[in-house]
Formats: structure tokens, C-alpha cells, sequence
């Protein structure tokens, strides 16, 4: 079954195309890794996907009440706990335990410690143990593993297979390898072509 | 006959209106140059001194067109917001955009002649009567819808949201003018022309005051038509700065 | 929703920002008043309600910018825009969270400073009821300026710049209802008008708040 999935997809950032002509799906238990320089408009993807911004072009197939979203920002706040950061999202999805969640990003022991109180590492784990207390199945993620060290990037790819594992899915833009190389897609080749002019009134400025 | 109106819609098409605004701008400027010299012409010199203002009156062919003209175009920049809402126009944003800081000239003149105006009739420039507090009010909405698009780097979250704000704010601008009526009754005379012929000035006032009225609309349009024409190239240059950028990229 | 809204509230206390800062602000406000129009007690209490209504405003707008600009920082605003909870009614909590904090305040606070500023003593029931019933409407209005400088740098100075101009009703309403019941004058059509402006202004802006904020993250 396809949880995601986009036909024909071209995405805009500034009005102007990066990338056209996309095509793929996600299936449930599948993991799709993004991969392409800086500023190739991964990003830009994957905010479509999430139903951030809409498709300049094309399709994009899927339930918006299937996804959860982490990003470059994490939206903890500095002056509610941990538990508290993690206790507001998981009541924001529909009240899921988040002991399984802390436990298993290493994050137990630091449960009452003020978010502004971590470091860069220990807050994006914070960020990722949202998505398990979201209980969406389809995971779009950009760049998860920044300033994580390789201890918290391996819990970080154990937390993706269980979640694929039990009938997940994930889209995921990174640069280094997490264990899921199967299906990785790579964007470069679907940049947009600037030489040919769109029937849009934003091209037609030119 | 039945109107094709998508080729209507065609018409603002930005290469299209860059087509005809070309050919039509300068019959449109010199008809606006010629009707408004006429019309203040004849304003200003062939009609009598009114018996209780005296000269002081001939403030009132550029007064009124002034004042009608900001009202006006805050009521065009609405109609020109809700066709970028629905019809997502991108010259329709830009008019609106072009539109403002007219508008808001127009608002100015309105304030400025009408002080000068005051101090004779009334023996102050300014007083808080509700029709001049509306004219101050509405000044404020043109500068923040002014300010909002100018602050907005992208030309279409840009459009967006000032078309939100137009129509916020006109909402909130009648209700300021409701709330400024019942808070100060005021001493400005009644609107000097209105369909009610009985209320109206006298024939040899109304006459040369309409001419004006015309020179101030055309004005207004030779204006906003040029504005466009430059926003349209600014807009161009910005859709090319950001091709190269992507191409860099 | 009901955890969003204690989430604000909770930082808005944590902080110290929403809170204090706009009482703070209020009592600075009534204080420096007499400094600038002279001590005489007749003047004062003739200026009391348009001094409290006007400094209830500023005092309101000095915390809007927070209402969306913290949580756009921290990315929080995507993660709610992509949250099950529709985004209108985000925004309606959070500008509910910012009447709790800081209008709420306001209103409490009022009758002690209207006796600073010798406030007829027929009108401190006035002066309570229109801030009850306008402060609402200085939140949701104010949370449709934040949403629509999110993304701006600097978007304090031009977000009052916007915001003013739309705050005039509900001022000369709010004033007018005091100044009336402070002379002993009917007070139902501007109490009924400025009760109108509020519950339209809870009801609608709260959709153009949030297709603001679609545009401005997009």
C-alpha cells in the first residue's frame, strides 16, 4: 500500500522551479532516502510533501493527517522540561505515552532538565522523539542527524526501522549513510530546466 | 452578444499589458494633462468668488477630486486584491500595489488643501471632525499597507498579504469612520457633491469641478498604468535574478 | 487545543515576557501621564478613561510580537501547521492565551491604577466591563498583525504599525462607555457596538490570521 506518493511533481521556491518532473512512492515499511548537493531543493520537497507549501506543478498524493514533519528547528522550548516539551506534542497528536519515547532516545535520565539546559545533540534527539509520540505513519524528515554524534545516530536509524517495521514509512534528505541505502533517490537529475518558458504568469515576466 | 471573458482576463496578462499600456499611456496622459489644466482653469479664473468665502473657495477643484480620488483608490485596490485572491493576477497585485502610494498622495493633498482651506473658513487647520479624523485614519491604513509590502521579499507572499490586510483593513476603515462619526459630530460642511441634487453647489461651481474630478480620475489612471509598467519590469528583473540564483545554485 | 493553550501560558510565565512586562508597561504608562499634563486631579480624572484605554492598547501590543514570532524561530509553527489541530483554531488559542496573559491583566489591574489617576468613581464599572469586553478583540486583532510580519526581520515596529490603525474602533468604543458612565450618561449603543466588534473580530479574523500564516511559511 502507498502511503505517499507524487506524479509529475514540480517545486517552487520563490515562484521559481528547482526541481520538476518527480516521480516515486513510498510504501508502507519502506524507507526513501533524498539525497543531492545544498540548495538542489530537498528542503523544498520535502515541505511539499508535508503540506507546508502547495506543488508548483503536478501531484502530490497524500493523507496530510499521515505525516509528521521534523525539520532544521526542532521547536522545543527552552523553558519547558524535557518531558514537558515531548508531553505538549504527544497531547497535540492524541495523548501517546511518551516514556517509550524517551527511553529510547537515551533521554529518561534528562526528563526534568529545562530544554534550554541541552546541548545541540541532546535537543535534536528530543526533536526526533516527537515523531515517535506522533503516531503517524509517514515520517518526512530533513536532515535528522545534525549535530548528532554516531551513538545517537545509530538509536536514531533503530528508531526508523521499528517505526518501518510496524508498517511505517519515512522520506529522509541526508548525507551520510544510515543503513537504509536501498532505496535511495537522488534529486540532481530532476532539477528544473531554466531554457524553456511555462505557461504561468510568473514566467511570463520574463 | 456574449463577452469572452477570459479574453477580458487576457488583457492582464503582463506582456499583453505591457503591449497596450505602451500605445495607450501617452493618449491617456496628455487627455489627463489637457482635462485637468482645463478644469483647473476654469475653476480658478472663470467662476465668481463665492459671496461668503470669497477666493478661498477655488481650493475646493482641488479639494474635492483630491478627497474623492483617496477614497476611490483604496476602493479600487480592494477590487484589484480580491482579483489577485481569486484570479491570482499577478499585474492586479502590482496596480493594487501601484495604486497605494497615489492613494496615499491623493489622501495627503486632501488633508493639506483641506487645512489650508480650514484655517480661513473655520479659524483652524485642524480640528478632530470626523471627516478629517477619516482622512488621517485612512493615511494610516495606506502607510502600513505600504510599509507591509515594502518589508516582504517574495512579490507573491508579498501580494498575499497585503491583499489579506486590504481587506481587513477596509472592513476596520468603515468601522472607523462609523466609530468617528458617533464619537465627534463635527463642523465639516456635508459631502460637497452627492446624487442629491438639492444639496449640491450651484451650477457654475458644479460644471468646472466636474471637469476636474475627470482630470484628477485620468491623472490617476496615466499614473498607476506607469507605476505598473514599472513594477512589471522590477518584477522581471527580480524573476531574472532568481533564475540566476537557481541556476547557480 | 486545551494543552496548546496552557503550553502559552506556561511560557508565557516561565518567560516573564507576556506577563509582568505588560502590567509593567501599564503602570509606567498611568504614572508618567501626570509628569506630562501637570498634578491638578480635575484634569486627570477628566483625561483617566482615554489615558487606561490608550495604555491598555500600547500595553497589548507591547506582547503580540510573541504570539507567532517565538514559536516561527524555534520552528514550533510548522510542527502546529502540520499538527492534527486545524491552524484556525491554533491561532484562535494562542490569541486566547494572549488575552489570558497579558488583556486578562489589564483588566484587574485597571481599577487600581484608575484611582492613580482620580477616575470618577461612577466609572470604575465601566472601566472594568469595556476592558472585560475590548481587550478580546486587541488580542485577535493584534494576532492577525503577528501573522502577517511572521517571517519578517523586524517585524515589531512595522507590526504596530499595521495593528494601530485597526485598534481605533475599539478604542473610541472602549473610551466613549467610560466617558459616558462617568457622567451618568446612557452607555448601550457603544457597549453594544464595541460588544459587536469583539465577537466579529473572534469569529472571522482568526481565518485570515491563519491563511497569513500559510503564506508566510510557504
Amino acid at each position: 500500500m502507498s502511503l505517499i506518493s507524487v506524479k509529475d511533481l514540480t517545486v517552487s521556491r520563490g515562484g521559481m522551479p528547482v526541481l520538476e518532473g518527480l516521480e516515486f512512492s513510498v510504501s508502507s515499511g519502506e524507507v526513501l532516502v533524498l539525497r543531492g548537493p545544498n540548495g538542489s531543493g530537498k528542503t523544498t520537497l520535502l515541505r511539499t510533501l508535508a503540506g507546508l507549501q502547495p506543488p508548483y506543478a503536478g501531484v502530490v498524493s497524500v493523507d496530510p493527517d499521515t505525516v509528521a514533519y521534523a525539520a532544521h528547528a526542532d521547536g522545543v522550548k527552552a523553558t519547558l522540561s524535557v518531558a514537558e516539551n515531548l508531553a505538549f506534542w504527544a497531547g497535540v497528536y492524541g495523548g501517546q505515552e511518551i516514556a517509550e519515547a524517551l527511553l529510547h532516545f537515551n533521554l529518561d535520565a534528562l526528563r526534568d532538565r529545562p530544554a534550554g539546559n541541552l546541548s545541540a545533540g541532546q535537543k535534536r534527539r528530543l526533536g526526533l522523539a516527537r515523531l515517535m509520540v506522533t503516531g503517524r505513519p509517514v515520517w518526512v524528515l530533513d536532515e535528522p542527524t545534525v549535530s548528532l554524534d554516531a551513538a545517537s545516530v545509530a538509536l536514531f536509524a533503530s528508531a526508523v526501522k521499528a517505526h518501518v517495521a510496524a508498517g511505517g514509512a519515512a522520506v529522509i534528505a541526508t548525507h551520510i549513510d544510515l543503513g537504509f541505502e536501498e532505496r535511495v533517490f537522488d534529486v540532481g537529475p530532476y532539477k528544473a530546466r531554466m531554457d524553456v518558458v511555462r505557461d504561468d504568469f510568473d514566467e511570463a515576466f520574463l | 452578444m456574449a463577452i469572452n471573458w477570459n479574453a477580458f482576463w487576457e488583457w492582464a496578462n503582463p506582456r499583453k499589458f505591457m503591449w497596450w499600456t505602451d500605445r495607450a499611456l501617452p493618449v491617456i496622459a496628455i487627455l489627463a494633462a489637457v482635462i485637468f489644466v482645463i478644469g483647473l482653469v476654469w475653476g480658478f479664473f472663470l467662476t465668481p468668488d463665492d459671496y461668503r468665502q470669497g477666493a478661498t473657495v477655488k481650493i475646493f477643484y482641488i479639494h474635492v477630486p483630491s478627497a474623492m480620488m483617496a477614497i476611490n483608490i483604496w476602493a479600487m485596490m480592494l477590487v484589484a486584491s480580491l482579483i489577485w485572491i481569486v484570479r491570482r493576477h499577478h499585474v492586479s497585485a502590482l496596480a493594487a500595489k501601484s495604486a497605494a502610494a497615489i492613494g496615499m498622495t491623493m489622501t495627503l493633498i486632501a488633508l493639506i488643501t483641506g487645512a489650508v482651506w480650514g484655517k480661513p473658513m473655520w479659524g483652524t487647520y485642524w480640528e478632530w471632525d470626523p471627516r478629517l479624523t477619516s482622512f488621517l485614519i485612512l493615511l494610516l491604513f495606506y502607510i502600513g499597507y505600504m510599509a507591509l509590502w515594502e518589508a516582504i521579499e517574495d512579490p507573491d507572499t508579498a501580494a498575499d498579504l497585503t491583499s489579506a490586510l486590504c481587506l481587513v483593513g477596509s472592513v476596520f476603515a468603515l468601522l472607523s469612520r462609523y466609530a468617528v462619526l458617533f464619537w465627534n459630530q463635527g463642523l465639516h460642511q456635508g459631502a460637497s457633491l452627492s446624487l442629491d441634487a438639492e444639496e449640491n453647489v450651484a451650477d457654475v461651481y458644479w460644471y468646472p469641478a466636474l471637469v476636474a474630478i475627470a482630470g484628477f480620475v485620468l491623472l490617476f489612471v496615466a499614473l498607476v498604468l506607469l507605476r505598473t509598467r514599472t513594477e512589471i519590469r522590477a518584477r522581471r528583473l527580480h524573476a531574472l535574478e532568481m533564475r540566476e540564483r537557481v541556476k547557480n545554485a | 487545543m486545551i494543552r496548546l493553550l496552557w503550553r502559552d501560558i506556561t511560557l508565557a510565565f516561565r518567560s516573564g515576557g507576556g506577563f509582568g512586562l505588560g502590567l509593567g508597561f501599564f503602570l509606567i504608562l498611568v504614572t508618567l501621564v501626570p509628569f506630562g499634563v501637570g498634578p491638578e486631579g480635575d484634569m486627570l480624572s477628566a483625561i483617566a478613561p482615554g489615558i487606561l484605554w490608550v495604555g491598555a492598547l500600547l500595553a497589548c501590543l507591547l506582547s503580540l510580537d510573541r504570539i507567532f514570532a517565538l514559536d516561527f524561530e524555534d520552528g514550533s509553527l510548522d510542527l502546529l501547521t502540520t499538527a492534527p489541530i486545524p491552524l484556525e483554531g491554533v491561532v484562535a488559542v494562542k490569541a486566547l492565551a494572549h488575552w489570558i496573559t497579558t488583556g486578562l491583566p489589564l483588566v484587574i489591574a485597571a481599577p487600581a491604577l484608575g484611582f492613580l489617576l482620580h477616575l470618577e468613581s461612577t466609572a470604575y464599572r465601566w472601566m472594568i466591563v469595556t476592558l472585560l469586553i475590548g481587550t478580546p478583540a486587541l488580542s485577535f486583532i493584534g494576532s492577525f498583525g503577528a501573522a502577517l510580519t511572521v517571517g519578517l526581520k523586524r517585524g515589531g515596529l512595522l507590526m504596530s504599525l499595521l495593528v494601530l490603525p485597526l485598534y481605533i474602533p475599539t478604542l473610541i468604543f472602549g473610551a466613549e462607555v467610560v466617558r459616558r458612565g462617568a457622567g451618568g450618561f446612557l452607555v448601550g449603543t457603544p457597549l453594544a457596538m464595541q460588544a459587536g466588534i469583539t465577537l466579529g473580530a473572534v469569529a472571522l479574523l482568526p481565518f485570515a490570521s491563519a491563511a497569513a500564516i500559510r503564506v508566510a511559511l510557504r
